[in-house]
């Protein structure tokens, strides 16, 4: 400090002469503050120079100097900084002027900073579940709801082996949004049969986020939102990348992916990855599962410059897969479902085969991309476009032309938006934005069967606002709130005795276009106004020990199905109906949390109520007779409903190299009027494991996990007594009841090995289903017709480098 | 900034994907759906015809199939039955018929008479492997002069296990099931 003020005197010795030379007016003051561009906070000791006159200043703790009276001109500037890299700028000077100057720290410094900001939380008022890269990779084979179902009080609900979606909470397809590289995923993701388009090879991390906090995304996230990301490249002068592959012995088929990085210390990167898979038919303890086979293949690339203070990438990522559905899952009247319950299995039992027959699935995602952000003085604002192509082909069994689909429909996304992240001095941040997208679904006539989802287009706008303050090291408080407009212009061809039965030719008039006898031709158009909001808090008690606590409205639009359903629905056997006059369904949420973590141990406990004002959903009404027979005739309805319930993790190392894992989760969902059960509510289940290290042996972990799914005794009783005319008799269709409890034991272990060139090795190999047994699964739509899996071994070697 | 300028050039994509024509969607012909089936059985002593049908204007439609039966059946004699399958929602009607004549080895019809009903069906027609399909068959009394009254069921299953020994245990999908109500007299 005294040193410094010594050379200040001189310094100030120098610039008196200055001015004594130039007799011009040289009375401009130029101030100077020097700041981390990263996280703005002042740079002490950074030395600045005035090229021209020689002088230099050296800022104090603020961040700060002055440079008094000097003469109007051009001058350039030095400012060096030993943590940082050296900076040149030159400024006119005019008047008294302030100047900041923000410098950017050194390539091994900004390696750290990397990390921090990569942990960095999606909400901060709100736990988060997150899945780590080890936990994706040893998953490498599966599937995304395989993957999140690690996470306790997420499940699934299947279609059979490979087809799974999220449920978080008891709520799914449209309730929950996905994020996948900042992108929402538009992939018709309100069919029960439709599986996320998301290959977790492409992704690093992924978070859930329960009780729609996350205002950013959507405003819609009645359930949840699932945060896929993959991390920031490194600013080094580095080749990495890893190739995985993956046997199994249950579809008797296998995994092979790839990942590549090359990453500058300038910024610039490319990446690519790629995964290929392929199965064989499934098999339960006692037979084959025909036609359950799969191959997939995703490919995805990103290159682009990533500095500190600016980046611009570009994305691109495929998806597609060819699935084959259970060949006896396809039943068409009533009474083919009765028989499949009462007969317990499939009524096709071939021998094991790689085909993929009808029916199948052949569903191709594109996703692309552009994204660019600079940080700015007010904050760092970031540009996204991205362009989303969404095919799905549904393969059934039909008379005459086989090749051709029975559903078509092609999805496109176009969306633009701009976020603003901000850091204000008193501990408080801003994040803001604004958003459009335009979507346009097209199913194509020349599948010669009715249209399930019409022609639409959607127009979105959307702008959200979120702020976040700490008051001490104790207390964060976080609100938000977000408005989404929406306009849904479809073109919709109704069957004429549906539309004047439904009583729509006097309560929507206007929309008819033309009355073609049979069908009528309509064109329904929607505005939907929504807002959401959120306010939450954090509390911390001690040092990781925290209690959260979150109240958020949610608001979501109802989804083409609800609104335009319109007939059979092939493999529930049922007649749907949706319903034009649906309005906006809005969940109020309330979620409490309290996590302790500490070197040995780990406890979670969450719980959550969720108050669901006009939920829509599905209940069956009558019986239809048809041609075909009688069938079940289900409506889509509007009532409130609540969902309650709570789940607890606990985690502890004990002595040095073991370790025991506990979850259990409990989820009670109602309609509010009459305090019916909801249906497909995840039973309650208990998870446990207990692992043993062996650091001294290459890192050999072994454990073993239980899990334990109760029967669901909480559901609607929607069972029928239908008509058998060859029995003469009515018999129960009995769709309702579910399956018994099931115990699960699987078996796991991993070695790892270090090569000579610096890379790794990982052999994990893992016992599903350790006893074989066989049972069946609630939140499996097809376990009317199927048995679940059976014992399945796999084994994945992995290469890091 | 540079950064930015280059990002708005994806502005025009957006631009592009708004501004494309407002076709409105053409109908579809829907080839799936059946919407009649005629049984005529005609009389082997030239007494005449029975003609039972089911016709469902809107397929799956709210509208409910119409079920008629022309007349009694003669307890004398035998009839030659012919099934009819049209789907007139396309326009002209299209013949079912010939598709399940074409893929008949995924095809059979069933005929169940209910317990007073003293008939019994034969199977005419067969597929390529000798397996009865049943858009022929001949319906005759189990022993002449026998009268009831009861339903015939007609049963027309896509891919049903072949062989097999009845509806029950077939399998497959149901593409047609009606119960005609008939005396015997």
């Amino acid at each position: 400090m005294f040193r410094n003020n010594i050379f200040c005197f001189l310094l100030f010795l120098l610039s008196l002469n200055t001015t004594s030379i130039y007799s011009q007016n040289c009375n401009y003051d130029l101030s100077i503050e020097v700041i981390d561009l990263h996280d703005g906070t002042p740079l002490n000791n950074a030395i600045v120079v005035i090229n021209e006159l020689q002088i230099q200043r050296t800022t104090n703790l603020e961040g700060k100097l002055i440079f008094k009276d000097l003469c109007k001109g051009y001058y350039t500037l030095n400012i060096t900084h030993e943590e940082c890299e050296n900076l040149q700028i030159s400024i006119d000077l005019k008047k008294d002027t302030f100047k900041k100057i923000r410098l950017e720290h050194h390539l091994n410094e900004l390696e750290e900073i990397m990390v921090i900001s990569d942990n960095r939380n999606n909400s901060k008022s709100l736990f988060e579940n997150k899945i780590s890269k080890e936990v994706l990779e040893d998953y490498n084979s599966r599937n995304l709801g395989e993957v999140l179902k690690t996470i306790t009080g997420v499940s699934t609900l299947n279609s059979g082996n490979y087809l799974s979606k999220p449920v978080i909470n008891g709520l799914h397809s449209s309730r929950i949004i996905l994020i996948n590289n900042d992108v929402r995923l538009e992939d018709q993701e309100w069919g029960i049969e439709h599986a996320p388009s998301i290959d977790i090879n492409s992704i690093d991390k992924i978070s859930v986020i329960k009780g729609a906090s996350a205002l950013k995304y959507g405003g819609d996230a009645v359930g949840g939102v699932i945060i896929a990301e993959t991390s920031r490249e490194k600013l080094m002068d580095r080749v990495y990348g890893n190739v995985t592959s993956n046997v199994q012995s249950n579809g008797r088929g296998g995994a092979l992916s790839t990942n590549f990085t090359k990453t500058n210390s300038n910024g610039w990167f490319y990446k690519f990855q790629g995964t290929l898979k392929r199965m064989g038919d499934f098999e339960t303890p006692d037979y084959v599962m025909t036609n359950t086979g799969f191959a997939e293949h995703n490919f995805s690339f990103k290159a682009g410059l990533n500095r500190i203070d600016r980046g611009i990438d570009i994305y691109y990522s495929l998806f597609s897969n060819k699935l084959g559905i259970l060949r006896s899952s396809h039943a068409h009247t009533a009474i083919d479902i009765i028989n499949a319950i009462e007969n317990e299995i499939p009524n096709v039992i071939e021998d094991f085969s790689y085909d993929i027959n009808i029916p199948r699935q052949k569903i191709s995602h594109n996703l692309l991309k552009l994204k660019a952000f600079k940080n700015f003085d007010f904050g760092k604002l970031v540009m996204r476009y991205d362009f989303q192509v969404n095919d799905r082909k549904e393969f059934d069994i039909r008379r005459g032309d086989r090749t051709k689909p029975a559903l078509d429909l092609n999805l496109q996304t176009h969306s633009l938006a701009f976020d603003l992240e901000s850091k204000f001095q008193n501990n408080s941040n801003l994040k803001a934005g604004i958003s459009g997208r335009y979507q346009k679904n097209f199913p194509d006539p020349s599948t010669g069967v009715k249209r399930i989802i019409p022609d639409y287009k959607k127009y979105d706008f959307s702008i959200y606002s979120i702020y976040d303050i700490s008051f001490d090291s104790n207390w964060l408080i976080e609100g938000g709130i977000r408005y989404d407009f929406s306009h849904i212009n479809a073109y919709k061809y109704y069957r004429t005795s549906l539309w004047e039965a439904r009583n729509y030719d006097e309560l929507f008039p206007e929309i008819v276009v033309e009355d073609l006898g049979l069908n009528t031709l309509t064109n329904p158009k929607f505005d939907f106004n929504n807002f959401s909001s959120n306010l939450g808090t954090r509390f911390t008690i001690n040092k990781g020990e925290n209690i959260y606590f979150n109240y958020s409205i949610s608001s979501r639009k109802p989804n083409p199905s609800e609104l335009f359903s319109e007939g059979l629905h092939h493999s529930s056997a049922r007649i749907e109906i949706g319903d034009l006059s649906f309005n906006s369904e809005v969940g109020h949420n309330i979620s409490l949390t309290y996590n302790f973590a500490n070197e040995k141990s780990n406890l979670t406990v969450n719980s959550f109520a969720n108050y669901v004002n006009d939920f829509i959903y599905i209940i069956p009404v009558d019986l239809m007779p048809t041609i075909a027979g009688v069938f079940p005739y289900w409506e889509y309805k509007q009532e409130d409903a609540k969902l309650f319930g709570f789940d607890v993790k606990y985690e502890r190392q004990y002595f040095n190299n073991f370790f025991a894992g506990h979850q259990f989760s409990l989820i009670k969902g109602y309609e509010r009027e009459n305090g019916k059960p909801l249906v497909n509510m995840p039973p309650a289940n208990l998870k446990n494991q207990i692992s043993y290290n062996f650091p001294e042996l290459n890192n050999l972990n072994i454990s073993l996990e239980s899990e334990y799914v109760f029967r669901q005794n909480e559901y609607p009783n929607n069972n029928f007594e239908v008509y058998v005319p060859t029995q003469e008799n009515y018999q129960l269709l009995d769709t309702s009841t579910p399956p018994s409890s099931y115990h699960l034991l699987n078996f796991a272990s991993s070695v790892g090995f270090k090569s000579e060139n610096g890379g790794s090795y990982k052999i994990n190999l893992r016992v599903e289903n350790l006893f074989n047994n066989l049972y069946k699964d609630y939140l499996n739509r097809l376990r009317y017709f199927t048995h679940e899996m059976g014992r399945n071994i796999m084994l994945s070697l992995s290469y890091n480098y | 900034m540079k950064i930015f300028k280059y990002a708005l050039l994806a502005i025009p994509f957006l631009y592009f994907s708004c501004n494309d024509d407002d076709d409105t969607p053409e109908p579809i012909n829907e080839e799936e759906v059946i919407t009649t089936m005629t049984v005529t059985l005609a009389a082997h002593d030239g007494s005449g015809v029975v003609i039972m049908q089911t016709y469902d204007q809107d397929g799956e439609g709210p509208i409910e199939p119409v079920v008629t039966v022309s007349g009694p059946i003669s307890s004398a004699t035998s009839y030659s039955g012919s099934i009819e399958f049209l789907n007139e929602l396309e326009d002209p009607a299209e013949d079912i018929t010939e598709e399940v004549v074409e893929e008949a080895d995924e095809h059979q019809v069933f005929f169940n008479a209910s317990s007073g009903l003293p008939l019994e069906f034969t199977y005419v027609d067969f597929d390529s492997n000798e397996l009865p399909l049943g858009t022929q068959f001949i319906v005759a009394p189990t022993t002449e002069g026998a009268t009831g009254s009861g339903t015939i069921t007609v049963t027309l299953v896509h891919e049903p296990a072949k062989p097999n020994d009845g509806l029950d245990t077939a399998g497959g999908e149901i593409d047609i099931q009606t119960s005609f109500e008939v005396t015997v007299e």
